[in-house]
Parts: structure tokens; C-alpha cells; sequence
């Protein structure tokens, strides 16, 4: 099969759907490439890197559409460009297919099969394909980079012989990927990161980004990502209060605010409200991640960067993975590669669109005609659900101390009452055995004891050596033959002969063995 | 050599058996600790010998040299990855000895001077027969399932704890007939009675038990002796068969901890059944060729490679070892993560990696590194599937659940080395290999380590 990648005609988008580097990956998949002169200019590839790929570079977008077979673009595809599709060709690329239905109409008209790579489930196989969430880890980056840009300070505390910096505050609201990618952006450079979502089971994954979790002092069911496919979902009014409430207080310390909460199929909630935006410090900057979809804060205005009366910046960009063209690009291509290397299973150059498959059934908007979206439910839950854990009491010192007395009285009395039982068994043995036999007994009564005594400080990695050591000396049955062998029944004599031979491979063999062992532990 | 110096010889050579057993506590010591075995029993040969109840004769020193020779021959022959095979193989030969030495002793035996004497000598050479011959046979069928000469899997026979019980029941009449004088064939009966036990016994025991069978046959060949030394009065017996067999006990004990098992449900066999279904396991097996896992591995700073029987069955150990000393030439820490039942002799893979000349410094116990996994860049799983098995810790229903594993999940990047897709030896899903960071390194351990060599710079 053909795969091409025109040119991206969106004003101001610089990502392309194929690199050189995907390039070689798709031709091994038996798959030829194509690419549209200039494609890759803006996000730093040229045509000579793609023709050195093997690539075949083509002068229109035109002559590009009529070759390819699969067409794979970044943005979904213009009025102009759906109207190039052709029967049997198949698209894959961002579509919206929720929010684009008249393009969607176009190309079942057309008899295209669209992959939507904005649809693939989220399922731990899909992860390789997930472009959204490679996109909202570049903005999550970018978003920290830009605030960085338009804040007047460090992130880092220094202090320097010029005098104290303090060390900047920075909120994420929202820790999807975008969020937890701007923690991790956000601590390293030095800020103090502090993180809030409305799903409490990110709490674990914010702090290991090392940022402070927010919490709110709040009695409800707490949302449970699971049900939304690892999403969040709208809250309640009163758990909007709070956490209003809480984004109030925090508002005046904090110096650079980026948000990113987004609910699936809505209108980006409004979590930074104006009197929050008014009680910044000057030089704070918000930084808007949801701007295209009407914006968290109040006062963004989507595609610029405006400075309100209070000295306040707040960027409203809606392009950042494309702001990051080469880094975006890669990852993009990497993830179409993937989704091609699904429809291509045998690895011959063939596509199958398996509509079994639920990862390329849940992505396919129009098929051979007809429109497949939107999906069945996956077969495969997201996320396991939560499961609820009853929270460790934690215990005081008395208590701790009462547990532990209660375990070394418990430990006591065991002891004490096996003691008391071997006591009572020796007793019984003592009075019916002769003297000469309970001689015996006192001799193996101790030599066990020794024995658990030293073998418990046997470290682990030797046990394989105390094993054929241990095996070597109960040779030591040896003895027992040695005292027979010289007596006249031949019967005896054979035994014992048979019984000295055997104790004897036993002894030696063991032995030897054990030092071949012993010598073979180096130290570095 | 009068009987007091003799005494005085036996003496010597205990305080030096317990001297070896107590060396092993550390590398360094054991080698000089081993010695100390070797002194200890030639002093307590000669000192048999030349003592006043043996005579000296031609056939005595043709023996002790062929046996010499042959334990020589073995010594130099085994492969490191069979030495589970030789500990059992030796076992057998302690078991048979006792039962030998029993049997004599019930020809030889006369003239008690009290009733209750001869009551203690009959006891005596029962049971010294009885666990002698336990021992030998399940010391044979346990050499065969390490060797596989016979199948590994359990032999579950239907009522065969009954069968069992029943054994060891007609046993104990045949000792009650034996001591009120019916004859010797009832001994010779309850002989091949316990021969049948021992067997049974070890057949059904699965492969992945095995460690716990090997120490704890370790634990009854040292009863053996034991008990034959209370049927000759012999006190150096009585004491090195009693170390022998706490030994042997402490270490069942310690791989049964190790997977969190109840040791009677260990000896008697049989995998205990799931106690309810098994969690689903969702995702899928991501493979890597070797490309990707020595991209990984020229990467991380820190690696941790957890070794287990399948490295033994490849014979990978010296690849890995070779793996190990490039990735330190450059400058990676790496570290061995050992699982207490890993492999099927306890601290097999320590052995193994000793053989192949990995620094033991390096290799840790369980205990010692799990907590290091989470700042863990790779962890490569190497023929192991139980020990690393998440389901322990996650699902309650599964066969494991509670056994201590390693938690080599929480490392950054699993890479899994295994010959295909499929459970491992105890047949239970493992999810760690549809985890999101774990890959699939399908493919021999030793060709896919080979081949990751000349990959690493």
C-alpha cells in the first residue's frame, strides 16, 4: 500500500503526519511512502532527509492525494481535501467526528474509510496509538515553557550574593496527562508545584510527580475515574463551591496558574473565575490549556495572550503541541505508525481493517460507505475500578506499645506451653526408657537445639552449599557399617560393605562438591 | 586406640561439624568452615577404624577407596545446574545405608540384658528402616523429576492421603507384631511398605515444590542417622544426625515461608486449588526484539536482573554473567534479585551465578531489594514466572496469594525473557507480562542474552 502525508494546509500548523524516521518504520511494515514537497519544512524535516528514507516525494498536494492509498494527515481534512478522498481510500488522522458531521457525511459520500486518531479507546494496547495523550504531553511541557516565558523570575529559589529569590508557586489544575506533564516540567525547573483534580486517585500519581496534592475538605462519593474511562465527569454545585472556595484562598500566593481541566464532550469548565484572576499578584501569568474549548478562566481569550488591568498574563494559545513542531511531529507519526502496523498485521503491506478489532473499530468513523460512529463501548475497561480500601488506623503509642506487649505475651505462652509439652514427652520417655538410652537422648535433645541455633545465621545464597555439606558429614552413617562390616554372617557383611561404599561416594562427593561450590563465590 | 581416646576423637569431630554448619553464615568463612567438615570426619573415620570394634582387613581399604574415587568422580563431573539432582542422589545413599545398617542390626542383635532394652533396640532399628528407606525411595523419585528422567507434575492419586495413612497405620502394627517376637519378616514387610510411602509421597509433590522436597528429604536423612545411632549407641551419630536433620527442617521451613505455604500442605502434595476465580487480566503481551532492550539497557543507570529456573535450563548464566560485566564496565549498577524457592535446590541460582563468576556482593536476597525496585531504571526477568507474579499481592483468589515475590513491577521498564506465551510451572496467569511497562523478550534465555551483547556499549 501507498502512504502519504500531504502538506498540513491549517493556517499556522507546523506538525506533519510522517517523519523520516517513521518512514523506515511504515516501509518495513511492506508499505511504500509518499510525501508532499515541503511537508515536513516547518517542523524541521526536509525533503532530502525523506527522499534518504526511501521516500518518494511528490510536487502537489493534488498528485500526493491521487497516489497515496492511505492518506495520513495531522489536522482533519478541509472541505478541499475531503473532496479528493476516493472510493476504498482510507484517511487517518484528528477528526472530531462528534463535532465534524458534515465532514463526516462527506466522506461516507465519498466511500472513504476515516480512522479517527482522536477516537482510539483508551486501553492499555492502545497506548502506543494514543495521539491525544502525546499531544496534551507536549502542551502540558509546552504550557510550562511558555508561562515561564512571560513570568518576570526563577522557578528555582536562589539565594545569591545579590540577594533571595524566592522560588515561584506554580498551581496545575487538572492531572491528566497535560497536568501531570506540567508537574513534572514544573518541579524540575525548581517551582513549588502544587496540583488539584477531582479525582482523588491521582493523588498518588501527582505526588510521585513531586507536586503537593491539593485536597479539599469535602463528604461525597468521590468520583472515581474508572466509570469515564479515566476521565473526569461534571461535579456536583456544592463540590464546585469548595473547590472554588479553595482556588480563592490559593489565588494571591500563586504565581503561575495553569489549568487544564476538560470533560469529555463539554464545554471546558469555568474554574478560575474573574475575582480570583483580580486578586493575583502583577506578573503572575495563567497559563489556559482548555482555551479552545471556551477556557477554564474566565478572561481567556482563545489563540492570544492578553494582560489584564492587574498586570496579569494569561495565554490562551490553542496550538502548543504544534509550537513544538519536531517534538510533536515525532510523536504523532509514531503513533499513526502504530495504528498502521495494527491494520497491517501480517507485516506484508496489506491493510486489514479488522472490524473486530476494538481498538480500530472504536477509531473508524466511516467505513465502505457508512457511518461507524459513533463506537460500541469498548470490550476492555479502561482503568480497573477502584477498589475500596478501609484507610490504616493509625495507631498511638500506648496502643502500639499494648500490641506489642501482647505479642510477646503471646509468643511467651506458646514457647512456654511447647516447653511444658516436650517436658511432659521426655518425662514419659525418662520413665519407662533405661539409663543408658536417656544418655543418648540428652545428647540429641541438645545437638538439635544447636543445630536450629546455627543454621538459622546460614545466609540465604550459601544454602545450596549447606545442603551438600550437610549431605556430606550424615555420611557419617559410616560408622554404623564400619562397626558391622567386620562381622561373620555374610548377609551382614555384604550390607555393610554395600552400605560403606555408598556412605563413602556420599562423604567424598559431598565434600568435594561443596568447596567446587565454595571456591566458585567471588567477591567483586 | 582405646575406647576413651575414641570418645575423645568423636568429641573433637562434632565441636568440628558444627563448626562447618556454622561457617556457612558468610562466603569468606564457609571456605575455611569446609574444612573443618573434612577434618572432623576423617577423625572420626580413623578413629572408627582404628578403634577397638573394627578390624582392619583388605576389603575394608578396597571400599573406602572405590567409594572415594567414585564420590571424586562425581564431585568433578556435576554441572552446576544439576546439582539438585546430585543433593538427591545423595540422599538416597544415606536412606539405603540406613536401611542396610538397620537390617544388620536386627540379624546381629541378641542377648538384652532387660526387657526394656530390647524393647528401645526393636523401636530403634524400626524406625531407623522406616525413615532410612522413606528417604531412599523419595530421595530416588526426587532425582528423577530434578532430572526429569520422570514427569515433574503431580502424581495426584484419588484417596491418597488415605492411601498414606494406611501405609504408615500397617506400619505401626507390623512394629507392635515385630516386638512381640512374630518374626523379622515384619520388618522386612513395613521396609518395602516405606519404600511404597517415600515414593508416593514425592510423586505428588509438583516440580515448582521441589526445594522444599530436597531439604526436607536433606532434614530426614539426617533423622536417619540419628536414629541409627541410637541403635548402636553411637553418640557422634546421634549428634551429627541430629544437626543434619534440624538443618534440613529449618530450611523446609524457610522456602515454605518463602511461599507463604503451610508445610504439611507442601508435603502432602498437590497444588491447593484457586479459592475462587482468578482476576480478570486485561491488556496485552507487548514483545521487544533485542534492538529495544539494549536501547533500554544503554539507557538506564540501574539494573536489576532477577534470575530463575529458566536461566538454569538455558544454561544463560554465564551470557548473563557476561551482560553484567559489560553493563558495570559501563558504569550501570547492576544487582541480582534472588528469590528464596528460585530454582529447585534452595539458593540454587546464588550457585549458579557463582559458577558463572558474578560477584556475589551483587546478588541479593528478596528481602534486600525489593524496596529498591521503584528508583530501578530496568528489571529483566530471566526464566522466572511465581516469584515475580503481581497476582500475589493483588488478587486474593489466586493459588499464591500471600506469597512473598519480588516487585519487579515497580521498576521503570520489566523486560521479560521467556521462551514463549503460557503459565509457568505452577499453570497460574501472570499478569506482570501484560503490565504497561513490562515487554516480552520471547525466545531460548541464552540466545536472547547472547544477543543482546554486541548490543551493549
Amino acid at each position: 500500500m501507498k502512504i502519504g502525508a500531504p502538506k498540513e494546509i491549517f493556517e499556522g500548523e507546523a506538525r506533519v503526519a510522517m517523519t523520516p524516521d517513521s518512514a523506515v518504520q511504515l516501509q518495513k511494515l511492506g508499505h511504500d511512502c509518499v510525501i508532499e514537497a515541503g511537508a515536513g519544512a516547518a517542523a524541521g524535516f526536509s525533503d532530502a532527509a525523506y527522499k534518504a528514507a526511501g521516500v518518494e516525494v511528490v510536487k502537489t498536494a493534488a498528485a500526493l492525494w491521487k497516489a497515496a492509498e492511505v492518506v495520513i494527515k495531522v489536522r482533519p481534512p478541509s472541505e478541499t481535501e475531503a473532496k479528493r478522498l476516493v472510493k476504498g481510500q482510507t484517511l487517518i488522522s484528528f477528526f472530531w467526528p462528534g463535532q465534524n458531521e458534515k465532514l463526516m457525511e462527506l466522506a461516507k459520500g465519498k466511500g472513504a474509510n476515516v480512522i479517527a486518531m482522536d477516537m482510539v479507546p483508551r486501553i492499555s494496547r492502545a497506548q502506543k496509538m494514543d495521539a491525544l495523550s502525546s499531544m496534551a504531553n507536549i502542551a502540558g511541557y509546552r504550557a510550562v515553557i511558555e508561562a515561564g516565558n512571560n513570568f518576570g523570575r526563577f522557578f528555582t529559589g536562589q539565594v545569591t550574593a545579590a540577594g533571595k529569590v524566592p522560588p515561584a508557586k506554580v498551581l496545575v489544575v487538572g492531572a491528566g496527562v497535560a497536568g501531570l506533564a506540567a508537574i513534572g516540567t514544573s518541579t524540575s525547573l525548581g517551582a513549588i508545584t502544587y496540583a488539584f483534580d477531582v479525582r482523588p486517585e491521582v493523588a498518588e500519581q501527582i505526588e510521585s510527580m513531586g507536586a503537593e496534592f491539593v485536597y479539599l475538605d469535602f463528604e461525597e462519593a468521590a468520583q472515581d475515574g474508572a466509570a469515564t474511562g479515566g476521565y473526569a465527569a461534571p461535579s456536583s454545585p456544592e463540590f464546585r463551591e469548595k473547590q472554588l472556595e479553595k482556588f480563592r484562598e490559593l489565588a494571591p500566593e500563586m504565581d503561575i496558574v495553569i489549568t487544564t481541566a476538560l470533560i469529555p464532550g463539554r464545554d471546558a469548565p469555568k474554574l478560575w473565575t474573574k475575582d480570583m484572576v483580580e486578586a493575583m499578584k502583577p506578573g503572575s501569568v495563567i497559563v489556559d490549556l482548555a482555551a479552545e474549548r471556551g477556557g477554564n478562566c474566565d478572561l481567556t481569550v482563545p489563540d492570544e495572550k492578553i494582560v489584564t488591568d492587574n498586570g496579569v498574563t494569561i495565554v490562551g494559545y490553542t496550538d502548543f503541541p504544534s509550537r513544538m513542531a519536531a517534538q510533536a511531529s515525532t510523536l504523532y507519526s509514531n503513533n499513526v505508525r502504530h495504528m498502521l502496523s495494527d491494520l497491517t498485521p501480517d507485516k506484508d503491506g496489506k491493510i486489514d481493517h479488522d472490524m473486530e478489532d476494538d481498538v480500530i473499530r472504536g477509531a473508524t468513523a466511516t467505513f465502505e460507505g457508512e457511518i461507524t460512529f459513533p463506537p460500541p463501548p469498548p470490550k476492555v475497561q479502561a482503568i480497573a475500578a477502584q477498589k475500596k480500601k478501609p484507610a490504616a488506623k493509625e495507631l498511638t503509642r500506648e496502643e502500639k506499645m499494648a500490641e506489642e506487649a501482647a505479642a510477646f505475651r503471646k509468643s511467651t505462652t506458646s514457647q512456654v506451653t511447647l516447653l511444658a509439652i516436650g517436658a511432659l514427652l521426655i518425662l514419659v520417655v525418662g520413665a519407662y526408657a533405661p539409663a543408658s538410652f536417656m544418655q543418648h537422648f540428652i545428647v540429641f535433645v541438645l545437638s538439635v537445639f544447636i543445630g536450629f541455633q546455627v543454621i538459622w545465621g546460614v545466609s540465604h545464597s550459601l544454602h545450596t552449599p549447606l545442603m551438600a555439606v550437610t549431605n556430606a558429614i550424615s555420611g557419617i552413617i559410616i560408622l554404623g557399617a564400619l562397626l558391622q562390616i567386620g562381622d561373620s554372617g555374610w548377609i551382614v557383611k555384604i550390607l555393610a560393605t554395600i552400605s560403606v561404599l555408598i556412605a563413602t561416594i556420599n562423604i567424598v562427593g559431598g565434600f568435594m562438591v561443596t568447596r567446587r561450590m565454595l571456591q566458585m563465590f567471588q567477591k567483586s | 586406640m582405646s575406647f576413651g581416646i575414641q570418645t575423645a576423637a568423636y568429641i573433637a569431630a562434632s565441636v568440628l561439624f558444627i563448626l562447618a554448619l556454622g561457617g556457612l553464615s558468610n562466603q569468606e568463612k564457609a571456605k575455611r568452615a569446609v574444612w573443618y567438615g573434612i577434618v572432623g570426619m576423617a577423625i572420626a573415620v580413623f578413629a572408627t577404624i582404628l578403634g577397638p570394634q573394627v578390624s582392619i582387613s583388605a576389603l575394608l581399604i578396597v571400599v573406602l577407596l572405590i567409594g572415594a574415587g567414585i564420590g571424586v568422580v562425581v564431585a568433578q563431573r556435576v554441572e552446576m545446574t544439576g546439582m539438585p539432582q546430585l543433593v538427591a542422589a545423595l540422599h538416597s545413599f544415606v536412606g539405603l545405608a540406613a536401611v542396610f545398617i538397620g537390617l544388620n542390626s536386627d540379624i546381629t542383635a541378641h542377648g538384652f540384658p532387660t526387657h526394656a532394652e530390647q524393647v528401645i533396640h526393636e523401636v530403634e532399628v524400626f524406625l531407623g528402616v522406616f525413615i532410612g528407606a522413606v528417604t531412599f525411595t523419595g530421595s530416588i523419585i526426587a532425582y528423577g523429576k530434578l532430572a526429569s528422567r520422570i514427569t515433574g507434575k503431580a502424581l495426584i492419586l484419588p484417596g491418597r492421603h488415605i492411601w498414606n495413612i494406611m501405609m504408615v497405620g500397617v506400619s505401626f502394627l507390623l512394629l507392635l507384631a515385630y516386638m512381640n517376637g512374630v518374626g523379622s519378616w515384619t520388618l522386612y514387610l513395613m521396609t518395602l511398605l516405606a519404600f511404597v510411602l517415600g515414593a508416593h509421597l514425592v510423586m505428588a509433590i509438583g516440580g515448582a515444590d521441589m526445594p522444599v522436597v530436597v531439604s526436607m528429604l536433606n532434614s530426614y536423612s539426617g533423622w536417619a542417622a540419628a536414629a541409627t545411632g541410637f541403635l548402636l549407641g553411637n553418640d557422634l551419630l546421634i549428634v551429627t544426625g541430629a544437626l543434619v536433620g534440624s538443618s534440613g527442617a529449618i530450611l523446609s521451613y524457610i522456602m515454605c515461608r518463602a511461599m507463604n505455604r503451610h508445610f504439611l500442605s507442601v508435603i502432602l502434595g498437590g497444588f491447593g486449588g484457586a479459592s475462587g476465580p482468578a482476576a480478570e487480566i486485561e491488556g496485552e503481551q507487548i514483545a521487544i526484539d533485542a534492538e529495544g532492550v539494549a536501547a533500554a539497557l544503554n539507557d538506564a543507570d540501574s539494573v536489576v536482573i532477577i534470575p530463575g529456573y529458566g536461566m538454569a535450563v538455558a544454561q544463560a548464566q554465564q551470557s548473563v554473567s557476561e551482560l553484567t560485566r559489560k553493563l558495570r564496565a559501563a558504569g550501570k549498577q547492576v544487582r541480582f534479585a534472588i528469590h528464596p524457592v528460585a530454582g529447585r535446590l534452595p539458593g540454587h541460582m546464588n550457585v549458579l551465578l557463582a559458577e558463572a563468576k558474578v560477584p556475589y556482593d551483587i546478588v541479593l536476597e528478596m528481602d534486600e531489594i525489593n524496596e529498591d525496585f521503584p528508583s530501578t531504571d530496568v528489571a529483566i526477568v530471566i526464566g522466572s514466572n511465581d516469584i515475580v507474579n503481581p497476582a500475589a499481592q493483588e488478587d486474593p483468589n489466586s493459588p499464591i496469594a500471600g506469597m512473598p515475590v519480588l516487585e519487579c513491577w515497580k521498576a521503570k521498564q520489566v523486560f521479560v525473557s521467556k521462551r514463549g506465551q503460557g503459565t509457568g510451572y505452577s499453570g497460574i496467569e501472570n499478569p506482570l507480562f501484560y503490565k504497561e511497562n513490562t515487554r516480552m523478550f520471547y525466545g531460548d534465555a541464552k540466545a536472547s542474552i547472547d544477543s543482546l551483547l554486541p548490543l551493549i556499549n
